[in-house]
């Protein structure tokens, strides 16, 4: 026999890089986001104005050479306010989504390679949470709790978490059916390595998708709750909390307090999503 | 008269990722009306490319770089779109693999099929009796309840019946059938077969058939192209091709095939060595040369042509030393495996349902048998048998149902593989049917081995290497595959590193399910002969599962045949093929295409399997038999009739009235005169 070749044809991880990095969708969606990212870690450094200091003779001015975007009712630069505005939901809405991952990756390992009772209890759980209404849950949450970043963290890990849980789930079920499951019972392997090191390898690539997309959830989950109060507190420029302060003024004509930090908003969401799409197309290519 | 097909010069590539890949390099064949031609070749050859462009099917990135297409006379390529619509509709029709990808799930059969007759502009009031007059026609004995169906409510050669029906219904100059038994059972297939045999002379339609298996081409076809990494290597009438085969290729095809009267114990199998070039690949000489064992200087260089002469054409430089090409294996005849009367597994009343009350199918029941040390046993019978079934609960991966034993070199073995001992664990291994599925594809070849040497036999370090690089050489793999990941080896590779697992344990059963059944012939040669290798070196029981006759033949000592979750029959691999033998196995046996076509006095199978959770009552088969006798097989069960010390079957029927099967067994193994010894393929 001489049929001893080993095809080296690359389509492992590396090339799924590589493609990806030629995807525009994903290009733009980098893009976008590591402007923000860029924003949240050196932005204090680099902004014009103090986004702290308060200057009531100059509050509410339009946008100018000066203020770019403007000042807010209590006369703060506006551009800086939403330059360093990235970093508190580009700390928190990450933190929240790689802890929803975790929990709903065990989670839905655990349904899918159990089957059977623990899957029907598990999955009739994971259903009831995702029948309540995320903001709802949040602020019984933290008025209960009180309001910390830490309850906003753990609020949104546990009402995403099932959404994960059941995609893995489904992807679990597909390869329990593979017989390279049964040939790890064959030579006694333990549970936690067959779940771990087994499974959980190959079901990576939807666990990835989802979390991204999640990652976009989040950011405007943590917005929705800054907004009305019970996420990110003062004097944070958070975007949702500025746009909370100041959407009273768009009455008046005031529209540059709210749009910047609107805008700031859809356009993180939006490069995430773009991300989403992008890593998707790759992996079911 | 204009041919039905005729592919002038046919050059079809495909772009991937923005290279343009050759895949069919000047293909030149014509099918006159009303003939039937097989196209042959191993997957990867471009048999099914060439199926879709003869009905300009390509995909959105195949393109016809050369060459003309032509059916009925008419350029298939110059036809404008309405012309191309009117063509599929009235002259060309075809048929897919899988008949249940092919029928679309939300439309009832009578409706999909009346489609047909709706573009050919039949009034709607006479759909239904067309619809039914072309069910009755793919001899569906009701069309009116199957009109009613859903596909999923189907059999799947049922389903391939329906797919038939509407490829005929226009009555096209051209069918073309691509693959369109693969799915099915041996006993399906056959019957599909036939209703294609019968429509041909009915409709003398001309045929383009499509598969890589040689048996079904020799029983449907009267001529064969030979294709070959995407060139025709060879072209001749059927009869010729398979007893005088003129390119190596060719040669080497029959010759893997694992024959009627080949036995592990008389011989190795051919193989043929090498891959397939990849497509698109630059050859210079002969694309056959690096396997070819006639290849010489001139094949490296110069690319031989495709020269017709008379009714034959051959791609070979050296056509007429193909004859002299050595048919025998110069290999070591093999030491047999001692079959001494050690009984190392025992199983008796062992069965295993799933579900409760009146949803509870009985998969297995009451099955018992013996295996002995260093025998093969051969476990066939359809799907839905409970061959894997059986398998699965030997391992302990399926807890049988209680009141089953199952005892291990005199010790009963637990139902799970956790409350089995390392050492019962480690002695019972399997080769599952799909190296896909049973290698897992994150994990390196050296990973797989190492973990189940490590937990199973409890080796470290310097040890288990040695270990490890031992097995690979055992299964003709070297180092440098143990950091490869399973996507990069091929498919033979990837079964031999499954192989290579199942023994790293060391143990004394091996059950092989179907384990040659996702691969080429000419690899499942090599894997055959590793196998029959191996268990001849390391002792080895195996339970080979396999619906393919020609390799249980070859690789048993013993052979059970399973009929809903039964053993019907059970005895020495010789005499159960030769008979006398249960009605199933005479089925079962005769349903299987041979290369010389001659198949005569077949017994045919009519119906569906039975549902296991309604499981008829007296004998399990005598709703299929032909032979069954009222007011007897459907009220009591058969009776175990033991015909000689060894040989086992359950049926009423008398002995001396059971059927035979007069073959002749070939003498040595070597030279099987393909004329008259049939060929399970």
């Amino acid at each position: 026999m001489t049929d001893t070749q080993v095809t080296r044809q690359d389509h492992g991880w590396r090339a799924d890089l590589r493609r990806l990095l030629r995807s525009a969708t994903f290009d733009c969606g980098a893009v976008i986001v590591l402007f923000w990212v860029g924003c949240a870690l050196v932005g204090a450094q680099l902004v014009p104005h103090d986004p702290f200091t308060d200057d009531l003779m100059n509050a509410l001015l339009p946008p100018s050479s000066d203020h770019w975007f403007g000042t807010d009712q209590l006369g703060r630069d506006v551009f800086s306010r939403v330059i360093v505005g990235a970093r508190d939901i580009l700390t928190v809405a990450p933190t929240a989504t790689l802890l929803s991952t975790l929990l709903g990756t065990a989670l839905g390992l655990t349904m899918g390679y159990f089957g059977g009772l623990i899957d029907e209890v598990l999955s009739r759980i994971t259903d009831a949470v995702l029948a309540l209404p995320t903001v709802i849950v949040a602020l019984l949450a933290l008025t209960a709790l009180g309001t910390s970043t830490i309850t906003v963290l753990v609020v949104i890990a546990f009402s995403f978490a099932p959404i994960i849980a059941r995609t893995v789930r489904s992807a679990v079920l597909t390869e329990v059916g593979l017989d390279y499951v049964a040939a790890a019972e064959l030579r006694r392997e333990g549970t936690p390595y067959i779940l771990f090191v087994e499974i959980l390898p190959n079901v990576l690539p939807p666990i990835l998708v989802e979390s991204t997309v999640r990652l976009g959830y989040a950011i405007f989950t943590v917005a929705t709750l800054s907004f009305i109060g019970f996420g990110i507190q003062p004097p944070s420029p958070d975007w949702g909390l500025s746009i909370s302060a100041n959407y009273g003024m768009i009455g008046g004509g005031f529209w540059w307090t709210v749009l910047f930090d609107s805008l700031a908003i859809a356009s993180l969401v939006i490069g995430i999503n773009l991300i989403a799409d992008g890593i998707e197309s790759v992996l079911h290519d | 008269m204009t041919d039905a097909l005729t592919f002038e010069n046919l050059g079809v590539a495909y772009r991937v990722k923005g290279r343009s890949q050759q895949v069919l390099y000047g293909i030149d064949l014509q099918i006159a009306r009303g003939e039937a031609y097989g196209l042959v070749g191993e997957s990867g050859c471009g048999k099914s490319t060439a199926a879709f462009a003869a009905v300009r099917y390509l995909p959105r990135n195949g393109l016809v770089t050369n060459g003309r297409i032509l059916i009925d006379g008419q350029d298939i390529h110059q036809l404008a779109a309405p012309d191309l619509r009117k063509l599929r509709q009235y002259s060309v029709s075809m048929v897919y693999q899988d008949p249940g990808r092919s029928l679309n799930p939300s439309l009832p059969v009578g409706r999909q099929v009346s489609e047909v007759f709706e573009l050919a502009g039949v009034p709607r009031a006479e759909w239904p009796t067309r619809v039914a007059e072309i069910l009755a026609k793919v001899q569906i004995s009701d069309p009116a309840l199957v009109m009613q169906r859903y596909p999923h409510q189907l059999s799947g050669g049922m389903q391939q019946r329906v797919a038939i029906a509407m490829a005929v219904a226009s009555n096209p100059t051209l069918l073309v059938l691509d693959e369109p038994t693969t799915g099915l059972d041996a006993t399906v297939e056959a019957e599909v077969l036939d209703l294609i045999q019968h429509l041909r002379r009915e409709l003398s339609t001309a045929i383009l058939f499509i598969s890589h298996n040689l048996a079904v081409i020799a029983r449907m076809c009267d001529r064969v192209g030979v294709l070959y990494a995407g060139r025709l290597v060879e072209e001749a009438r059927t009869d010729e091709i398979f007893r005088t085969p003129r390119h190596p290729y060719t040669a080497g095809l029959l010759n893997c095939l694992p024959q009627a009267g080949r036995s592990k114990d008389k011989a190795l199998l051919a193989t043929i060595p090498g891959f397939l070039p990849g497509p698109g690949a630059q050859i210079t000489g002969c694309v056959f040369a690096p396997r070819c064992a006639l290849a010489d200087c001139l094949c490296q260089t110069r690319d031989p042509a495709f020269v017709r002469a008379g009714d034959r054409a051959t791609k070979c430089h050296y056509p007429e030393r193909v004859a002299d090409m050595n048919r025998a294996v110069a290999a070591p005849v093999l030491v047999a495996a001692g079959q001494g009367s050690r009984r190392i597994l025992q199983i008796s009343d062992l069965a295993k349902s799933f579900g409760n009350g009146l949803q509870r199918q009985r998969v297995l029941r009451d099955v018992g048998f013996d295996l002995r040390a260093g025998e093969t046993l051969g476990l066939v019978g359809e799907s839905g048998s409970g061959k894997t079934t059986l398998a699965r609960c030997i391992l302990g991966l399926l807890q049988p149902d209680p009141g089953s034993r199952i005892q291990f070199d005199d010790q009963p073995l637990a139902g799970t593989t956790a409350a089995r001992s390392r050492d019962q664990v480690k002695s019972i291994q399997i080769v599952f049917q799909n190296p896909d599925s049973a290698l897992n594809r994150a994990h390196s070849v050296h990973r797989m081995l190492s973990r189940t040497i490590g937990l199973l036999i409890g080796l470290r370090g310097a040890a288990r290497e040695a270990r490890i690089r031992a097995l690979i050489r055992a299964v003709r793999l070297t180092d440098r595959h143990l950091t490869a990941l399973p996507r990069q080896l091929s498919g033979g590779l990837k079964q031999r590193v499954a192989i290579a697992r199942a023994f790293a344990s060391d143990p004394q059963i091996l059950i092989c399910d179907e384990p040659t059944s996702a691969l080429d012939v000419s690899v499942q040669a090599a894997i055959l002969n590793l196998l029959a290798e191996l268990q001849a070196t390391k002792q080895v029981s195996y339970i080979l599962i396999s619906h393919d006759l020609g390799v249980v033949r070859y690789l048993s000592d013993r052979i059970a045949v399973m009929y809903l979750g039964q053993v019907l029959e059970i005895g020495p691999a010789e005499a159960v093929f030769s008979g006398p033998h249960h009605p199933y196995t005479a089925a079962l046996l005769s349903s299987v295409p041979s290369i010389d076509g001659g198949n005569n006095d077949r017994v045919r199978l009519t119906g569906a399997l039975p549902s296991t959770a309604n499981l008829p009552n007296g004998c399990v088969f005598h709703t299929r038999c032909p032979r069954m006798m009222p007011g007897l097989c459907d009220q009591t069960a058969p009776p175990q009739i033991t015909l000689h010390a060894d040989h086992v079957l359950a049926c009423h029927l008398p002995p001396d009235q059971l059927s035979t099967t007069a073959r002749q067994p070939l003498p040595d193994g070597t030279g099987p005169n393909l004329a008259d010894s049939p060929v399970y393929g």
